[in-house]
């Protein structure tokens, strides 16, 4: 597959580069840079990440070895519509693999994808602390709770449909 | 601000927040002096927000508006506890709870209860606050909560979250006065070292003592540091306090930088947590606001000021040192200790480290006294303890009882028992790196050295409850492919280790399983426990060796019999139509992916086992209840 070229907006180098300058004389502020960073583009292209290198004077390798450490930093662009699964315990043992395997069967894609057309990506979570609506599975930030894997092909629906 | 005006503030507001505390007739009296005929909580938190709680105020909001209603007062709170019936709204000064409230039900209680000569809505209010003879009893006098004791969460669902003002009115920030004025620095650590309290992280280490150790280190820069990154799935009493009292732990900190003699603190909490992180940051522009963080803080001299660090979602973090080194804007890896975080800890400073439900914990013992604190608990551990309850269980929600409190207690007096009438198997504590106990030890006193004594431990305080249908191989599986995917990779005996002991389970739960498998568990357990630099890895067996030790039995039908008893584990499971129950409606025929089920209409279908996927549908379609696994 061609490289796609990462694409991005002078609107939004401008609001990194506010950041960084908010940042710059702090101690440890690579990961409060790298979250912001993250929120601005939708995940850390290589490209944002030697800006950020050079700006905060951090080798590019620290500034990869953080992004790669923690789960929350993507280096893959997510889809327009993200959907997080909670595999914390309390989802878990009230079957939430089976609300995983339910999305992961409609869309066709595995967990940790994002389909073909880049509208809906697929990832697990460990617990939002939404425990007493286990199990729960979260698309743009809303929660679903007490799902059953039967419910979950209507719930897509609807941002399939926009 | 000065002292005055802090007890100015605390004075003007204490009968709004007392009406939320006293029970009726009383309460009715204060009432009057508050300005509000009734006040009306709704909760805040990550649970009834999930549930939409937001548009329940907006609702209330609107029908105020609509009704005329101009003197009922409406509170947006932090986590009431009972997760599992939100959204939750209780009005005062009746202490009427309803629960499992939508906007429609709102508008209802607006225009029959808070209209003037309003009476409850009796269908609407939470069950259990009901009495047969149709009478009402008030939220607190029921069940959950009566064998309750907030100390950590004595605030979280009576103020508004989002207030200064009602924090202080509660009583937030006096404990900071009396630590300035009147105490000095060794006083504070006698005082929390005579109160017994231990560290609610986990480990259990003695807070006073911790304190100690850094106030003799030497350097003049020392960091206070909180621990909010709750990684530990299902437990979330740490995102409750933050989100419903994020006052107590501010002022906590500011008491233990006063004490050591640090000037800047660090919370680092979950990225998660948005509801937390937000109002955290709200609840520090208001303490600087008013003087309370910062320069010069009540007159006293003395200057302190609190930052917020994001996780990023590495459960190792939750290691003092891997926080640390996340802190300082590093990958999250642990280092061994020596030298200890007292002496050397974030920026190579020394540092004192204490979680959420332990900064919660500081505040009441410098107000109410160590030999108040010390009285409650048990004689190792004082104090009380907040457990997140979930899983299968009634009422899934945040419990806070004295140390020592049996399980059976939390299990069935306040949870409410098991659901759909299945029986109890275990009770998981610790998460990740803790263990199961079973029904034979279900009366066991809560505290830290008798979870540790029948091979779990007390953890953050997560308890998730397991029915019969629950198999313990795959819950120790599903902990270690947890464990397995969280171990950073620095050490080799966790790397290598969780992903070792993985495979074995993984063979063991196919069917695949040799009697060997157990002692190789086990003495890779052993390496893992002794060798692993962190409490990652040394803690990652604990999943198995305690299933191992209370279910032995299970692994054993798994390996030699093949056999899974909860019927969880796919592959030894085989698919069965009961011929006396079918009918032959060809609803599963017609519904199987593999085409594995034959039979002609009106008479019993059969299932040919090596066709069938286990895929489920025909169970989900047969309506009934033919197809059984076994």
């Amino acid at each position: 597959m061609a490289k796609k070229l990462f694409e991005g907006t002078a609107e939004q180098m401008s609001r990194l580069m506010d950041c960084i300058n908010a940042n710059r004389n702090e101690q440890g502020a690579l990961m409060p840079v790298l979250h912001e960073a993250q929120n601005i583009y939708g995940y850390l292209p290589a490209e944002v990440q030697t800006v950020i290198a050079e700006e905060l004077d951090v080798p590019l390798s620290d500034v990869y070895g953080v992004a790669t450490f923690y789960s929350q930093f993507s280096l893959m662009p997510k889809g327009k519509h993200r959907i997080s699964v909670c595999l914390g315990t309390a989802c878990y043992v009230k079957g939430s693999d089976k609300i995983l395997e339910a999305i992961e069967k409609e869309l066709r894609i595995s967990c940790g994808e994002c389909t073909p057309d880049k509208k809906f990506s697929i990832e697990s979570c460990r617990c939002v602390g939404a425990c007493g609506l286990a199990p729960v599975m979260i698309v743009d930030g809303e929660v679903y709770g007490k799902l059953k894997a039967e419910d979950v092909a209507g719930i897509l629906d609807r941002y399939i449909k926009d | 601000m000065t002292c005055e005006q802090l007890k100015k503030i605390a004075a003007e507001k204490a009968d709004l927040i007392n009406v939320r505390k006293i029970v009726r007739e009383q309460a009715e009296k204060l009432a009057e002096n508050t300005g509000y005929r009734k006040q009306v909580l709704v909760c805040g938190g990550t649970g009834c927000t999930s549930s939409k709680s937001a548009e329940v105020i907006k609702q209330l909001e609107n029908s105020f508006k609509e009704l005329g209603i101009d003197d009922v007062l409406i509170v947006k709170t932090g986590c009431f506890g009972l997760c599992a019936l939100g959204p939750i709204m209780i009005v005062y000064p009746e202490g009427a709870f309803y629960s499992q409230i939508t906007p429609e039900h709102a508008k209802t209680v607006a225009e029959k209860h808070l209209v003037k000569g309003g009476e409850t809505v009796k269908e609407l209010l939470y069950a259990d606050t009901v009495n047969k003879d149709g009478s009402v009893i008030p939220f607190a006098e029921i069940p959950f909560y009566k064998h309750q004791m907030r100390i950590a969460l004595r605030n979280c669902g009576v103020i508004a979250a989002e207030s200064i003002e009602e924090a202080i009115a509660a009583g937030d920030y006096l404990a900071l006065m009396k630590v300035l004025t009147e105490m000095s620095p060794d006083e504070v650590i006698n005082e929390i070292k005579a109160a017994g309290l231990r560290g609610r992280g986990g480990a259990g280490f003695p807070t006073g003592l911790k304190w100690q150790l850094t106030k003799q280190a030497a350097g003049d820069v020392k960091y206070i540091c909180c621990n909010a990154d709750e990684g530990d799935p299902g437990a979330f009493m740490d995102r409750s306090v933050l989100e419903g009292d994020p006052h107590t732990v501010l002022e906590a900190m500011a008491i233990a930088g006063y004490t050591v003699g640090a000037q800047e603190g660090y919370i680092y909490v979950r990225a998660e947590y948005p509801i937390a992180v937000e109002r955290l940051n709200i609840a520090i522009g208001q303490a600087r606001q008013l003087g309370l963080l910062g320069k010069n803080i009540l007159d006293s001299g003395f200057d302190f000021d609190i930052h917020v660090r994001l996780g990023a979602g590495a459960f190792v973090c939750g290691e003092e040192t891997a926080l640390m080194a996340s802190i300082e804007g590093k990958r999250g890896e642990p280092r061994p200790r020596p030298p200890f975080s007292a002496q050397c800890g974030v920026f190579g400073k020394p540092t004192v480290l204490n979680n959420v439900e332990t900064w919660a914990n500081v505040a009441p013992i410098i107000l109410n006294g160590s030999e108040w604190f010390s009285s409650i608990g048990t004689p190792t551990s004082k104090g009380t303890k907040v457990f997140a309850v979930g899983g299968n269980i009634h009422n899934v929600g945040l419990v806070e009882v004295p140390m020592g409190t049996p399980l059976r207690t939390i299990i069935y007096d306040i949870g409410g028992g098991l659901p759909n009438g299945k029986r109890f198997k275990a009770a998981q504590t610790g998460g990740p790196s803790g263990g199961c106990i079973p029904f034979t030890h279900i009366d066991v006193g809560m505290d830290f050295d008798n979870l540790t004594a029948i091979g779990s431990m007390m953890g953050s305080g997560g308890l998730i409850v397991m029915d019969e249908d629950t198999c313990m191989v795959d819950i120790a599986k599903f902990y270690l492919e947890f464990t397995a995917d969280e171990s950073c990779g620095k050490c080799a005996p966790c790397r290598i280790g969780t992903k070792r002991l993985l495979d074995i389970l993984k063979k063991i739960t196919d069917g695949k399983g040799e009697p060997e498998d157990l002692d190789k568990i086990t003495e890779l357990a052993e390496h893992m426990k002794s060798s692993s630099l962190c409490a990652l890895g040394q803690s990652a067996p604990n999943p198995i060796l305690s299933t191992m030790k209370h279910f032995g039995d299970e692994y054993l039908k798994h390996i030699y019999s093949k056999q899974c008893p909860a019927g969880v584990c796919k592959s030894m499971l085989n698919y069965y139509i009961n011929p006396v129950q079918c009918k032959g409606c060809t609803l599963c025929k017609r519904n199987c992916p593999a085409n594995a089920i034959s039979g002609a209409v009106k008479s019993a279908h059969t299932i040919d086992t090596t066709k069938c996927i286990k895929c489920g549908q025909c169970i989900a379609h047969c309506k009934f209840g033919a197809i059984v696994k076994k």
